[in-house]
């Protein structure tokens, strides 16, 4: 006789529409009754669709992320983990991570994004390392878009609520405008950490017996299905999917990272994890799974904040600020006080045993009998036929047209919605609790101190969404060229990146065509530069009524600055400086801001992307930087090289004078082309001599582009652009938007 | 000098308030949890920036409450040299160590920026490193600073020389266009009857220390180093 | 008991988020609209059935902690739990 069979209230074939709810195809629905050896009851259902969701399982994705290089000799852990960790030497490590929240902050902007931040955070904390910086990058709609500002408005303050009342610093991040996203903008959300090497907490519940404890917030019914709807895409009915939106409470997380840090210093813990989407389900199933135990379950322990909550609500629940850990025997007092201590609740729910199978119990009843192994192991993993169109083909510059002036042009690049000063975001958030930051945001790259020491960690987000929609294997290429450079551009060793693939529908070939480009250009290019994905995230489905937002593989990098005292920054500092520039040019204007801004115009492929000349004009950069021959750096990206330099004149208050750019291209090709690998640099005269030497010993091309001086940015032809003008322009647009639409 | 940093839950820069301590004093200071109703035996006691209770409520509504506060107000009474910084100095008002009230900032958002204070008086215990009317620049990071109190407390609070620093251009002009948050008369700290209690919106600790791009903070406390035991 | 009290900001005292709605309210379309002054919403529920002692409770209760009576005023209604 069957005991657990029976206690099973299993559904007599459930109808369609509830399979179909659930997320799960018919075809999903059949493995899911062969895993199970009999029909699901309501519980297993809801359990068995978090689990083999898009969001947790990757089903589309897995195949193809398993291309990414995820290993070096300074990787201490690579995917798999809540967060990835890398070496900083002397016995610390980075931990790290980036997440998305497209879905529910397209419906719920402020919420959506502050639980975001409070969700990467605690992937990180989990891992035993306090958060010591925070980024984002988001993609907007159109700025003439109806939603824009109303999305904007409140992904900027539900990030910086939570952000700063953590007190944890946003240290930069990337914010772009892009019809691309006007019905479904991305919000992604990274964290960095620091530990110490040799006290990382981990995951997986190893031993049989351990008492299992929740820790944290009560449950309520808060974004049930949540990771269902992250799985799929909007409609018009998606306006009341308003309620699954989760409510997050800053205040709460910050005494459980205080909480959870304190036990950390003992030795109670065996495995701790947060409960994110699919809240208590995915956390039991995760950390049984990797442990190769099984895992009891006893919701009436489950601390509630709702009356009557079902097995079904309690297993499937996303109330925030939650952990999951899983004890040695007999310490659960010596954890309970800390955790009174902080005002959290505290629940002995269960225990590890030897079983393999997921029990939850309820009120006396058995709600769930499940081999873990169907849940994690056997959950589905597609090949999604995909096709992949020609890239088009590069443009001649000849056959771009001439502005009237290239300065005229300039202003209204750094006037336009992409290129304008994000002021009006970055000064709500507090970039510079903890004491820490060294390189506040508007430079390549936000450097923050290693505490206690002189080392430095370098930050970058980046991508550069229009690339990769004309060419996705040339465009995520340059999303790791260019994060690379960043770091590179603070005077960084590049580490690693935590990447966040943001894509539409994979069901339709086409779009998984852009996913398997991505990660092949992704591929290619961590291997060349050794800079490997140590974690990650998938968000697809990013689509409305059939329209996908443009591929947006985005990546998060980190990187070692081993003496801030040599660090690169963007400000022009010196009257006298030469400005020169590093690197090949070819004036490459396919893709350009120039063209979108000036032209109107997309075509055309992106930049290529040559990995050989990045690594050497990038090592070239950082040893300059770290022999202390150069005053500026500043690295080529948007909007070409006269933009570089206004960003430089800018952040120092200091004008140039420039040469007349060499004639073998047209002029607006060389100041506004989009070519990679590429630096400028601003140094004295008298270092001149050795630079040019060692751009030579390196094979990286150098050409003097002028002179630091005066107050304006003066080229040969034309009036020169004062620099106050230019800097009420590139302040003025996002304010103005912000506050009139 | 023997500093206690008082710790709320949800105080967060109360850590950076200790390393700038420790670099001025050359001692580690107490860090007191807001629940013992005990403190020290402490020659300055700071209460530090963050968002204590989540800001819920009202900024610094409910530590203002909490069980070490008595102590708190005690000694300040007695004496003892209180700074409040920021989420400190809201505690302070809400526990009527020091008259009027933060509200919302003026723009309605959270403001975190480099800010120029004019030093209104260098003779108080945190001041007297700063010259006379000097502009000195701090950061500050708030959503809740803007400075109120009515007419007549505002008069009382001028004519006693108890208005600490002002927001000001870098010439040391306080404009309107200097003031960040709306604070009446531009007010950005102030000093209790006996100028040993200090409460200020801006953050001295951040900038202590020349890797990050500012020292004027430091020489608050190097001030309270000289001036007291 | 439940005690529901409204906390509202004093006559005179600037009240910028109730400004700020209230241009949001004309953009809005709704142009007749003329002051707007914002302010909070607490119940409590007080385990006292005694209206006399519940009242002073909650007096104590908003002097205390919910209003900051520097610029806040307070008005409460009882109910049977």
């Amino acid at each position: 006789m069957n005991i657990v069979t029976r206690a099973v209230k299993a559904l007599k074939r459930p109808a369609r529409d509830i399979v179909a709810e659930h997320g799960l195809s018919p075809e999903e629905y059949r493995r899911l009754v062969d895993a199970l050896g009999r029909e699901p009851s309501l519980t297993e259902l809801g359990i068995f669709s978090v689990m083999w969701s898009e969001h947790c399982s990757y089903k589309s994705s897995r195949m193809w992320l398993k291309k990414l290089p995820t290993t070096g000799p300074q990787v201490i852990q690579g995917p798999g983990e809540n967060a990835g960790v890398v070496d900083l030497g002397d016995g610390q490590a980075a931990v790290f991570k980036m997440e998305s929240h497209n879905h529910p902050s397209y419906i719920e902007p402020y919420q959506g994004a502050a639980t975001g931040v409070g969700g990467i955070m605690r992937d990180v904390f989990t891992m035993g390392a306090r958060p010591i910086a925070n980024m984002n990058a988001l993609r907007f709609g159109a700025p003439d878009h109806p939603k824009t500002k109303h999305l904007v408005a409140g992904v900027v303050s539900g990030i910086g609520d939570y952000g700063n009342c953590m007190g944890v610093p946003t240290v930069g991040g990337e914010t772009n405008f892009d019809p691309g996203f006007n019905d479904n903008i991305l919000v992604n959300a990274m964290t960095v950490g620091l530990v110490d090497a040799k006290r990382i907490f981990k995951s997986a519940a190893k031993g049989v017996g351990l008492p299992v404890v929740y820790v944290g917030s009560k449950t309520g019914r808060d974004g049930i299905h949540g990771a269902t709807m992250a799985s799929a895409e909007f409609d018009e009915a998606s306006e009341e999917k308003r309620p699954t939106v989760q409510v997050g409470d800053p205040f709460t997380e910050k005494l459980l990272l205080e909480a959870c840090l304190e036990l950390m210093a003992g030795d109670t813990i065996v495995a701790i994890q947060d409960m994110g989407a699919a809240g208590l389900t995915s956390s039991s199933v995760e950390m049984a799974d990797k442990g190769g135990v099984g895992i009891e379950l006893e919701l009436a322990r489950v601390p509630t904040r709702e009356e009557s909550m079902t097995a079904y609500e309690m297993m499937l629940s996303e109330s925030q600020e939650r952990m999951l850990m899983v004890l040695k025997p007999g310490v659960e007092l010596v954890a309970e006080r800390v955790f009174k201590k902080w005002g959290l609740d505290f629940a002995v729910i269960g225990y590890t045993t030897d079983t393999g199978r997921l029990v939850v119990r309820h009120a006396g009843a058995i709600e769930a009998d499940i081999p873990l192994a169907a849940l994690a192991q056997a959950a589905p993993v597609y090949e999604r036929p995909f096709t992949q169109k020609k890239p088009p083909a590069a443009i001649d510059p000849h056959d771009v047209p001439a502005p009237n002036s290239i300065l005229g042009a300039l202003e209204a690049m750094l006037g336009s919605p992409h290129l304008s000063s994000r002021r009006w975001i970055f000064e709500q958030y507090d970039h510079m609790v903890m004491t820490d930051t060294v390189q506040r945001p508007g430079g390549d790259a936000a450097v923050v101190r290693v505490h206690g020491t002189q080392k430095g960690l370098a930050i970058s987000c980046d991508v550069t969404p229009r690339y990769c929609a004309a060419d996705p294997r040339e465009g995520a290429k340059q999303v790791v060229a260019e994060c690379w450079r960043n770091l590179t551009a603070v005077g960084a060793d590049p580490l690693a990146i935590t990447d966040c693939m943001n894509f539409g529908n994979p069901e339709r070939p086409e779009i998984m065509g852009e996913f398997v480009g991505a990660v092949e250009g992704m591929a290619e290019a961590c291997t060349a530069l050794a800079f490997p994905v140590v974690s990650g995230n998938v968000s697809l489905y990013n689509e409305t009524n059939g329209v996908a937002i443009p591929p947006t593989p985005a990546i998060g990098g980190v990187g070692l600055i081993p003496d801030i005292a040599q660090m690169g920054t963007i400000a022009l500092k010196r009257e006298g400086d030469f400005l020169l520039l590093l690197g090949a040019e070819h004036g490459h204007l396919g893709q350009s801001l120039y063209q979108q801004i000036v032209l109107d115009r997309s075509d055309g492929a992106p930049p290529a992307v040559d990995l050989d000349a990045e690594r050497r004009t990038g090592d070239l950069v950082r040893a300059l930087i770290r022999e202390g021959a150069v005053s500026a750096v500043h690295d080529v990206s948007d909007g070409g090289l006269l933009v570089t330099i206004a960003e430089m004149a800018l952040a120092g208050g200091k004008g140039v004078t420039l040469e007349a750019a060499p004639d073998h291209l047209p002029a607006h090709a060389l100041w506004f082309g989009e070519d990679q690998a590429r630096y400028v640099i601003a140094a004295s005269p008298d270092k001149a001599d050795a630079i040019h030497k060692a751009a030579a010993l390196a094979e990286v091309p150098i050409r003097l582009l002028g002179r630091v001086g005066g107050e304006a940015i003066a080229l040969q032809g034309e009036a020169p652009l004062p620099l106050g003008t230019l800097r009420t322009v590139h302040e003025d647009w996002l304010p103005r938007f912000m506050a009139h639409g | 000098m023997k500093a206690s940093v008082i710790v709320f839950p949800g105080s967060n820069c109360d850590r950076d308030a200790a390393v700038a301590l420790e670099a001025a004093t050359g001692r580690t200071p107490a860090m007191v949890w807001h629940g013992d109703d005990e403190l020290p035996n402490s020659d300055l006691i700071v209460l530090p920036g963050g968002f204590s209770y989540g800001d819920y409520l009202r900024s610094g509504a409910m530590a203002a409450h909490s069980p070490v506060m008595r102590e708190v107000v005690k000694r300040a009474r007695g004496g003892t040299p209180v700074l409040g910084i920021c989420n400190g100095f809201q505690v302070l008002t809400e526990a009527r160590l020091l008259p009027g009230v933060l509200m919302r900032n003026a723009t309605l958002k959270f403001i975190c920026k480099d800010v120029h204070l004019k030093v209104e008086r260098r003779d108080s215990i945190y001041t007297h490193r700063y010259a006379q009317g000097e502009v000195v620049r701090f950061p500050i990071a708030h959503k809740d600073g803007g400075y109120f109190a009515d007419e007549d407390t505002l008069d009382r609070l001028e004519g006693e020389g108890r208005i600490a620093f002002r927001y000001c251009d870098e010439t040391g002009a306080v404009t309107a266009d200097a003031n960040p948050n709306g604070s009446s008369r531009n007010i950005a700290g102030i000093y209790n009857e006996t100028g040993t209690v200090l409460g200020l919106m801006p953050h001295p600790e951040r900038l202590a220390d020349p890797a990050l791009s500012g020292t004027d903070g430091a020489k608050m406390f190097a001030s309270l180093v000289e001036s007291l035991p | 008991m439940k005690a529901r009290i409204t906390i509202t900001l004093k006559q005179g005292v600037l009240d910028p988020q109730g400004k700020a709605i209230q241009g949001a309210l004309h953009a809005l379309g709704f142009g007749t609209v003329g002051n707007v002054r914002q302010g909070k919403y607490i119940e409590v529920e007080v385990a006292e059935s005694d209206p006399a002692k519940a009242r002073e409770a909650v007096e104590r209760m908003c002097e205390q902690l919910l209003a900051n009576t520097i610029i806040e005023n307070y008005a409460y209604e009882l109910e049977a739990a």
